[in-house]
């Protein structure tokens, strides 16, 4: 489903990325842990080309993209890309003018130009999904965090991506709202969802993991199972942030 | 201390020039600051846009005519086009000639309200558009502006209630908007303190109508931007 080759992106003299090779199955879920500044979240960013890589090339479902910093992106290209991701924001991003349905229309209704009255029941079912129904009507500043970032999720599947991507969902959360949020994540992961989280949720990637990967200083350090990474690594830097996460 | 006749008098002259003063800002002052405050805002949001573009020469026409506009007197401005263009061959009608001046001018003063607003929706809002596939200009047209224009109700008002007070430059050419009429009464009954008095009390009234209108407009949508 995706691959990705000798991927790298600098912002101007900070090496962020420096040759990612990874590639993720489809219906899995792969999730992307790591220490901050180690890369990770550029690196989900670049799957949907909110930062455009160097270098590199990324293959997203049959279409291949080749970087080359020389040259400016054709924004159609962009946005054959974008239709095949879909993405959930550390802080939610919902539109603050539009109710939680509208949130949801918004793509399909004005950019897939569906009809309305199609687009509109597919909302709701999503809605019923994240378990919102009752909240249809509701502006983001009348919910909770833990529900603005389900409709997030809700408007990031509107748009019937192939992937779906997840940039610390739970983050900005209070403690206690965490789990509803998990919980749909984990019901989409076993629906065979192909997902890619950015988390530092460790029980979530215990749970729900296919597929561990640990990013360190701009590169892989360590990928497999979780069992492999957090039953038995023999990796000194995984070892070290693992410790450091336990002794919160 | 003032006698009673001439008290009497000034009364009478205040009651019977009440109402021609406040139809002449009924007829002229509010039309005038309707039309060229829409008209305005439009202009002043094309400008933002073309500044924002990207295009160079779109963006070098939008800063110079912002250059312009805002860096000369409003009332030269009005000059120029009525009794300066007549010489070029352009005549145009008082009131014309006044929508076109204060059009101008209020576009360029909105453009930077307008401006501001649209760089004041954080990044995230076009990055979520981004990442529903929305073009650049549907985000702007359908997630940016919308919220644009909320957070620049608030200034907009302020502009909006001080072109009611400024199309009393109207009167310079000859436009009987509240002020000209105020000055012609006063001219003829030789009472001009308190007729100017009474001209100032019609403005004033003009602005609370529209600070109040302003304020329930803002409390409507105060809620519903990106902060």
């Amino acid at each position: 489903m995706i691959n990705i080759t000798n991927l790298q992106k600098r912002f101007n003299d900070l090496e962020v990325l420096k040759g990612i090779d990874l590639s993720i199955q489809k219906g899995k879920t792969a999730v992307i842990i790591g220490p901050s500044g180690s890369g990770k979240t550029t690196l989900l960013r670049c799957l949907n080309l909110l930062e455009i890589p160097d270098q590199g090339s990324l293959k997203i479902g049959e279409h291949t993209i080749q970087f080359d910093e020389t040259k400016k992106m054709k924004s159609s290209e962009i946005e054959r890309v974008r239709k095949q991701t879909g993405m959930v924001f550390q802080s939610y991003n919902l539109f603050p003018h539009l109710t939680a349905l509208q949130n949801i229309m918004e793509g399909p209704s004005v950019v897939l130009k569906l009809p309305k009255e199609i687009v509109r029941k597919k909302a709701l079912s999503l809605l019923e999904k994240v378990g919102l129904l009752d909240r249809a009507d509701m502006y983001p500043h009348q919910l909770s965090g833990g529900q603005q970032q389900r409709i997030g999720i809700a408007r990031a599947m509107a748009m019937e991506p192939a992937v779906l991507l997840f940039d610390e969902p739970t983050s900005a959360l209070d403690p206690e709202l965490v789990g509803e949020v998990l919980k749909v994540m984990k019901d989409l992961s076993e629906e065979g969802m192909t997902m890619v989280v950015v988390t530092h949720e460790m029980q979530f990637a215990r749970d729900v993991a296919d597929q561990v990967i640990f990013m360190d200083k701009g590169v892989i350090a360590e990928q497999g199972t979780p069992e492999e990474v957090f039953g038995n690594t023999k990796n000194a830097r995984t070892l070290q942030f693992l410790n450091k996460i336990a002794s919160r | 201390m003032m006698t009673d006749d001439r008290t009497h008098r000034i009364i009478g002259i205040l009651s019977d020039s009440f109402f021609p003063i406040l139809k002449a800002g009924l007829y002229y002052t509010i039309p005038l600051t309707l039309i060229t405050f829409v008209l305005g805002i439009l202009l002043a949001f094309f400008t933002a846009i073309a500044r924002l573009s990207g295009f160079r020469p779109l963006v070098a026409l939008a800063k110079f005519y912002v250059w312009i506009f805002r860096g000369t007197p409003l009332l030269v401005q009005i000059f120029i086009l009525f009794y300066g263009f007549p010489s070029i061959g352009i005549t145009l009608d008082p009131f014309p000639a006044a929508v076109i001046a204060f059009t101008l001018n209020t576009g360029a003063y909105s453009y930077e309200i307008i401006r501001a607003a649209i760089l004041s929706i954080p990044k995230g809002q076009w990055e979520a558009a981004a990442s529903i596939s929305m073009t650049k200009a549907q985000a702007m047209r359908r997630i940016i502006l919308p919220q644009a224009i909320r957070v620049s109700i608030p200034p907009l008002g302020n502009s909006f209630i001080s072109l009611v007070k400024d199309t009393s430059l109207a009167a310079t050419i000859t436009v009987t908007e509240l002020f000209q009429k105020g000055q012609e009464i006063a001219s003829v009954t030789y009472e001009p303190l308190w007729l100017y008095i009474e001209v100032a009390f019609i403005y004033l009234l003009f602005s609370t109508v529209l600070s109040f209108l302003q304020s329930r407009l803002e409390r409507r949508y105060d809620r519903s931007v990106a902060k």
